[in-house]
């Protein structure tokens, strides 16, 4: 999993139907000190996150599918976690 | 899922049985900011995305789903055209 920052939503009604009724926002990847770290990526919501929320984005696809409860998914990138804090020791 | 805009069209007729049907499409990835990111890259397109169009598109192993043939080698498959960017946060 990585951390992320909400920094938008992408609106399509165009899609594969795996995609009906999710909600597909845009994270920033960020290191434990908020700093940018790799390019923006789109990932499906299950935890209600906002805009500017920390998240947890799991990106591996068998979880993705897993959590989706569907075989044939094309997602590998789901929002799991909204981050309260960090504590870590570098 | 990764954002990119459709630049362009391939057109292979020498190819895998696995990707017969397939649309490939010419697809420059891009940021939030629809800034170029990355070099150009090659994609299977399953929602009839054209030229101009900002899509998001799927890598890794999910690439290879939405495609008819199962067994295809795909590592870039398009799954959404996009029709909204809200940056907000």
């Amino acid at each position: 999993m990585i951390l992320g920052r909400i920094i938008g939503n992408i609106v399509s009604t165009v899609k594969h139907s795996a995609y009906q009724g999710l909600k597909i926002l845009m994270v920033q990847p960020i290191d434990p000190m908020n700093q940018d770290t790799g390019t923006v990526i789109a990932a499906v919501d299950k935890v209600q996150a906002g805009p500017g929320d920390h998240v947890l984005v799991m990106t591996e696809g068998n979880s993705a599918r897993q959590l989706l409860q569907s075989q044939d998914t094309p997602v590998n990138m789901v929002i799991v976690g909204l981050v309260d804090n960090i504590e870590y020791d570098n | 899922m990764l954002l990119g805009k459709v630049i362009g069209r391939l057109v292979a007729t020498q190819k895998l049985s696995a990707f017969t049907g397939v649309k490939f499409l010419v697809v420059q990835p891009i940021d939030e900011d629809r800034k170029t990111i990355n070099e150009i890259i090659v994609a299977c397109d399953t929602v009839q995305a054209g030229e101009g169009d900002t899509v998001f598109y799927e890598t890794g192993r999910e690439a290879t789903f939405p495609l008819p043939d199962r067994m295809n080698p795909s590592d870039a498959t398009i799954t959404a055209i996009v029709d909204h960017i809200n940056k907000d946060g």
